[in-house]
């Protein structure tokens, strides 16, 4: 077992180093180079060589690489062209807003996406299969933007059910521990805290939960039909188990595998699509403030914000195969 | 119905040395991965020696059964032929603003349905339905010219990868290996993140949502194939061609590439779906094309959200138009490949 | 419970869902502000802050928020343009208008309990005139370097000189400021919120503070954003500027020398999207927003919200760059394009009510508006006649418009360009659509890269220098216009210090500015500003410079 950590550890270091030169060689290929992106327009071509000069873009490509390379390690991502600060804090701060509505989202999806996709597949071909599989090919193809509309004029303008923007009603007397505003309701007991966050969290969660509901509701119906034809399901059915102990111990957990799997898969996917939400919400995470970095090109954001997701998701890929290994030892000999 | 390699083994690579090329995450990117690969081998195992012309028959005939595809394929046909004659279709110019003396958006007045405009005025006093016509040609231009970017690209790389792997000994093992790589690590990022990316660097145009939805297919059909090439490569006939002394490179051409065909076809039904949609997200994000020559359903639908409390219909007829033709692609793309994976079917 | 109900998931989503909206209907009544005045109001901004310290700032959001808490040495009177005292009760400039004398009021207090002086208000002045390095940026200094032009030590060539002499506190409420040169951009210049009067323990404290960085890449330093540092006299303090949020909340000072502030807490939040704003205000999680969208205006006022009309003080206009594009260079060209626009058609569908078509480059509330402009009225055939003198009649055309924004003198920028375009087309004209994002917007078409783009102007105080002086004082790259003559009798008309005869001179201006022709002035039209019912709102302000602490809840 520690030797398969090792290993898998071991090998998010290629990953990473060529992650980071895929990242390298996308700024070089900037049209015009960096300084055009960062001066603006009317700048001089004096002040051009003076930023050229003051980035190091006039020493030798792998001088360059590597001084890239030790910024990123020293969690130096450049700073925001927006606001003039470390992107590095940009992402901080706001990220923990986005987190919780991406692991809002995420819960919404598991809670509808599982059960329907279970019994989508308990009865193929029926009415509930039709629909879940249309519903969920009909979410796959709705532009996540418009669902976010949509639901803010539905059911925060008409209906005023819920609040229509930010994170928390302003002027909300709390203790801020982590910038985790649901976690430190929770610890600190402001229950009021943690109740208007929710409500602020489940219209965007809502809009953002479509992209992974839709997935998971196949997945999920895949992989069940797929397990029911397994010979052992068969095997339990015609030994007679009960059949909830058949669907419970043997159907549901083997077809759950490749769906954790698919569900981490979904992260990255998730804070692109808070780029697409929170937006229409003015909810204040990481993802408003890539769509105000695509308005302005800032492009040490967006660069961050690609390096930001690709690393996350190695991490969880890490964990999801460490888990998987701890599951299914098959996997460890592999 | 013949037993293909991965039907115990969902999780497991179909292609043989798929996941040596992996980026050290198996589980995750296995299941990305996974899918194009095991839409890659389908046209393998089962052309037993004829150029698979029975299943492409047998598919086409499934095809014609399911009520899945009949959808799918009215949905794209219409789409497509409305894109194809949209001067023909559309009665007034979409740029015209004939009628600019009868909506007045800063009052919330706005003309709806009539006898000459059938789906009324849009907010300058435009024809809505001209507008929605041409609209669908310019949407089909950005899906084909982004698919076909993607497919470029992706089939240089895939292909190269995919050649070297089957016939290159070792160098080639390491220049798929090399390859494999970057692609597999531009498979872990969310295509959309790629389009805006490239979009906000290269500024708004057309040029642009093309190049960005198309740069964000590459990796898939890239892997796809390198894949269809290594199942294809393992086949007989491609043994056989080489014993014969045929050139590498021609075998590559005019054997593996013809034949990797299917699989093809199946992801670009799917990218154009998954174009569409894109576009629609580049145009909100304020990436989309400025010029109002030529009306875009993205461009319009994120332009109309302004009016929806007065004037829905202005957002709610794009929204629809995109929503339905990417569904329609979306189910005859699935129908494809359920057509042509016997395990997906029974 | 969980096991009884797990084998129906349905009857589980039914609960959850009835719980659900029992607690919303539970949560909508504490959202409602009624209840309590002390609640703190919250106003919808179109964007966040950049800087606490204004001095470094040239954007209206910075300016919105830096009004409640610092002040400068004159103000408007509240609700009109007219000059009237701030920190200086009352002043004097000598006859040749270089020497100013402010007589401050007595009795203010910084935010920090230090006593607002002469020698205070000095300090301000020296340490702006004083700084060196990239404070010296025209993107760190806009203001002092509009108003003042250089510095005490210029490190850029570029720079002119400083046409600031001194500050001296001749006792301990007078303070007179020397200048070099008599200019009409005096005395609104004080008035500017750049120029907010900070503490001299504020002073003493940033006195090292240092921008790094370089150009266009600039780091700031921390007191510009952490709140505690810095202390002005106006009639809110900085309570938490909340930046993950986009928030800024303010608090009343309850040591205010004047009126004291009718809310105890002032929130500006930013919200970029106009829609949102408006949603956000009708459901309840805002208290006002600014730059009400035109077709928003009715729906909110039936809707029982207040919606109040700003006087009109600005201008929209289209620019022709003469330079750039050599055709433009021929007065016929531009004579057609002006006759090819419908501008009429763009006031009546796409501006606010009350907006009008502009005949010159600034609004008729200003002194020195003449009712003898050339005026160039719609007439397409016209405008091909001219076309066809010029021998033009294949011209084409590049059209910048910004993108994903909206300013007090053009809502719908897109619409707007919109209809021009097909104005043009109309005529024969082949126009190449190009798009920005706003601040790239402002940069490429000031260093002249479109031939013809939207672009406005609020004014910052009441002279019409401040319209005509900011584009048609020298040659530039926005305009690419080179009329030696007009650019003197403008220098000569702002260097007299008498009103009257500056006046005439400014109208004899704005008629040669219209037979010039450097651009097409489209519209000048009042931004709205919305309000909850509830809410005693401020006195709105043609320069857009509300003072929240003249709001207030109503009570019940």
């Amino acid at each position: 077992m520690l030797r398969f950590l090792v290993r898998r550890t071991l090998q998010l270091i290629p990953t990473l180093g060529g992650l980071s030169i895929l990242l390298f060689i996308w700024l070089q290929r900037l049209p015009g180079g960096p300084e055009y992106a960062l001066l603006p327009d009317d700048a001089t071509a004096e002040q051009r060589a003076q930023l050229r000069r003051s980035l190091g873009l006039d020493e030798p490509l792998t001088v360059q690489y590597l001084a890239f390379l030790r910024n990123i390690l020293q969690g130096d991502l450049g700073t925001s062209i927006q606001t003039g600060r470390p992107v590095v804090e940009e992402f901080f701060t706001r990220f923990p807003a986005t987190f919780e509505l991406a692991i809002t989202a995420m819960l919404m999806a598991i809670a509808v996406g599982i059960p329907l996709g279970y019994l989508a597949a308990r009865r193929r071909g029926g009415v509930l299969d039709f629909a879940a599989v249309g519903g969920s090919l009909l979410g796959i193809c709705t532009p996540v933007f418009f669902l976010a509309f949509i639901l803010k004029v539905i059911f925060a303008e008409r209906l005023g059910l819920f609040p229509s923007a930010f994170r928390l009603s302003p002027g909300l007397n709390r203790t801020d521990l982590s910038g985790f505003v649901v976690l430190d309701g929770l610890r600190t007991g402001e229950l009021d805290v943690v109740w208007d966050a929710l409500m602020h969290l489940a219209l965007p969660g809502l809009a953002l939960a479509s992209i992974p509901l839709a997935v998971i509701v196949r997945m999920t119906r895949a992989s069940v039909l797929e397990v029911l034809e397994e010979d052992y399901v068969r095997t339990a059915d015609a030994k007679g188990l009960h059949r909830r102990t058949v669907r419970g111990r043997h159907v549901l957990r083997n077809a759950m595998l490749p769906v954790v799997t698919a569900i981490g898969l979904l992260t990255g996917s998730l804070f692109a699509g808070a780029v697409l939400t929170e937006s229409v919400f003015a909810f204040p995470g990481v993802g408003s403030f890539v769509y105000g970095a695509t308005q302005t090109r800032d492009y040490p954001v967006l660069t961050g914000f690609i390096l930001l997701i690709a690393t996350m998701y190695v991490f969880i890929n890490l964990l999801v195969d460490i888990s998987y290994s701890l599951l299914d030892p098959r996997v460890r000999a592999q | 119905m013949p037993t293909t390699p991965s039907a115990h083994n969902p999780e497991g690579s179909p292609v043989p040395d798929a996941e040596s090329a992996g980026t050290g995450g198996t589980a995750l990117l296995g299941r990305k991965a996974a899918k194009i690969d095991r839409l890659a081998e389908l046209m393998g195992p089962r052309d037993e020696g004829t150029h698979g012309a029975g299943i492409w028959r047998t598919a086409f005939s499934r095809l014609r059964r399911s009520p899945m595809a009949i959808t799918g394929a009215i949905i794209v046909a219409g789409f497509v032929v409305v894109a194809l004659f949209a001067p023909l279709l559309a009665p007034y110019a979409p740029t015209a603003q004939t009628w600019g003396d009868e909506v007045f958006p800063n009052q919330n007045i706005f003309v709806g349905p009539r006898a000459e405009n059938w789906l009324g005025l849009d907010n300058l006093g435009r024809d809505q339905f001209s507008r929605m016509v041409i609209g669908a040609r310019q949407t089909l231009l950005v899906g084909v010219v982004a698919t076909l970017v993607g497919f470029g690209v992706g089939a240089l790389l895939g292909g190269t990868a995919g050649a070297a792997a089957t016939l290159g000994g070792r160098w080639g093992r390491t220049i798929d290996n090399a390859i494999m790589r970057v692609i597999d690590m531009m498979l872990a990022l969310p295509t959309l993140l790629l389009a805006v990316t490239v979009a906000a660097l290269i500024g708004p145009s057309l040029t642009t949502v093309m190049l960005a939805v198309g740069i964000a297919q590459v990796p898939i059909f890239a892997r796809l194939l390198r894949g269809a090439m290594i199942s294809q490569g393992n086949r007989d006939y491609v043994l056989a061609a080489r014993a014969l002394g045929v050139r590498k490179h021609k075998i590559a051409l005019t054997h593996i590439l013809p034949n990797s065909l299917g699989p093809v076809i199946v992801q670009s039904t799917l990218t154009l779906a998954t174009a569409i949609i894109d576009a629609a997200a580049l145009s909100y994000l304020g990436l989309g094309n400025p010029d109002p020559s030529f009306p875009e359903w993205g461009t319009m639908l994120a332009d109309a959200q302004r009016f929806l409390s007065s004037a829905p219909q202005l957002a709610v007829y794009p929204a629809l138009a995109i929503i339905v033709t990417a569904l329609g692609f979306t189910l005859l793309g699935e129908a494809m490949r359920e057509a042509l994976d016997p395990k997906l079917r029974k | 419970m969980f096991t009884k109900t797990s084998r129906k998931p349905l009857a589980l989503l039914a609960s959850a869902a009835s719980v659900a909206l029992l607690a919303t209907a539970c949560a909508e009544s504490e959202r409602d502000p009624d209840a309590d005045t002390s609640a703190p109001f919250v106003f919808g901004s179109a964007g966040d802050i950049k800087s606490l310290d204004p001095f470094l700032a040239s954007d209206g959001e910075t300016f919105r928020y830096s009004r409640q808490v610092f002040e400068t040495l004159l103000e408007h009177e509240s609700g009109g343009s007219d000059i009237v005292g701030g920190l200086a009760e009352d002043w004097e400039q000598s006859e040749d208008g270089t020497v100013w004398t402010f007589h401050l009021r007595d009795g203010v207090t910084f935010h920090d309990g230090d006593a607002m002086n002469a020698e205070a208000v000095c300090a301000n002045f020296d340490r702006w005139h004083n700084l060196s390095g990239p404070w010296q940026s025209s993107n760190n200094s806009y203001y002092w370097q509009a108003i003042f032009g250089g510095f005490a030590d210029n490190e850029d060539e570029g720079l002119p000189d400083s046409r600031f002499v001194s500050c001296e506190a001749t006792d301990e409420l007078t303070s007179v400021i020397t200048i070099s040169q008599y200019s009409s951009i005096f005395p609104g210049g004080f008035s500017l919120a750049a120029f907010g009067i900070m503490s001299p323990t504020t002073l003493e404290a940033i006195a090292d503070a240092e921008i790094t960085g370089e150009e266009g890449d600039y780091s700031l330093p921390e007191y510009t954003s952490v709140p505690g540092t810095v202390a002005g006299t106006g009639p809110f303090t900085i309570g938490e500027w909340n930046r993950d949020q986009a928030e800024i909340t303010l608090d009343r000072f309850d040591d205010y020398w004047g009126d004291p502030a009718g809310f105890d807490t002032l929130i500006l939040r930013a919200i970029p999207d106009e829609t949102a704003r408006r949603q956000a205000l009708e459901a309840g999680d805002i208290h006002g927003y600014d730059l009400v969208a035109p077709a928003d205006v009715e729906p909110l006022v039936e809707a029982g919200f207040q919606v109040p009309t700003r006087d009109v003080f600005n201008v929209l206009y289209l620019a022709f760059q003469q330079e750039t594009n050599e055709d433009l260079g021929d007065i016929e060209v531009r004579q057609a394009l002006a006759h090819a626009v419908n501008r009429q058609r763009i006031v009546d569908t796409i501006l606010p009510a009350g907006g009008e078509v502009a005949t010159q480059f600034h609004p008729d509330t200003l002194d020195g508006w003449s009712e003898n402009v050339t005026t160039y009225d719609y007439d397409p055939d016209r405008a091909r006649e001219l076309l066809a003198d010029a021998d033009q009649e294949d011209l084409t055309l590049d059209f910048c418009y910004p993108t994903e924004v909206t300013r007090p003198y053009m809502p719908a920028p897109r619409d707007i360009f919109d209809v021009i375009t097909a104005d043009l087309e109309d005529v024969g004209i082949t126009v190449e659509a190009k798009s920005y994002e706003w601040t790239e917007y402002i940069g490429r078409t000031n260093s002249g890269e479109c031939s013809l783009y939207l672009l406005g102007w609020t004014g910052d105080y009441n002279d019409a220098y401040n319209f005509l002086g900011t584009w048609f004082s020298v040659k530039n790259d926005a305009w690419g216009m080179d009329e030696p003559e007009l650019f003197e009798a403008m220098a000569d008309a702002s260097g007299n210090p008498d009103a009257e005869e500056r006046i005439e001179a400014y109208k004899g201006l704005n008629e040669q500015i219209m037979e010039v022709l450097p651009g097409l002035p489209i519209s000048s039209s009042p931004p709205s500003i919305a309000f909850a019912p509830n809410v005693n709102p401020p006195n709105v302000s043609p320069l857009t410079q509300e003072n929240f602490s003249e709001g207030s809840w109503q009570e019940d």
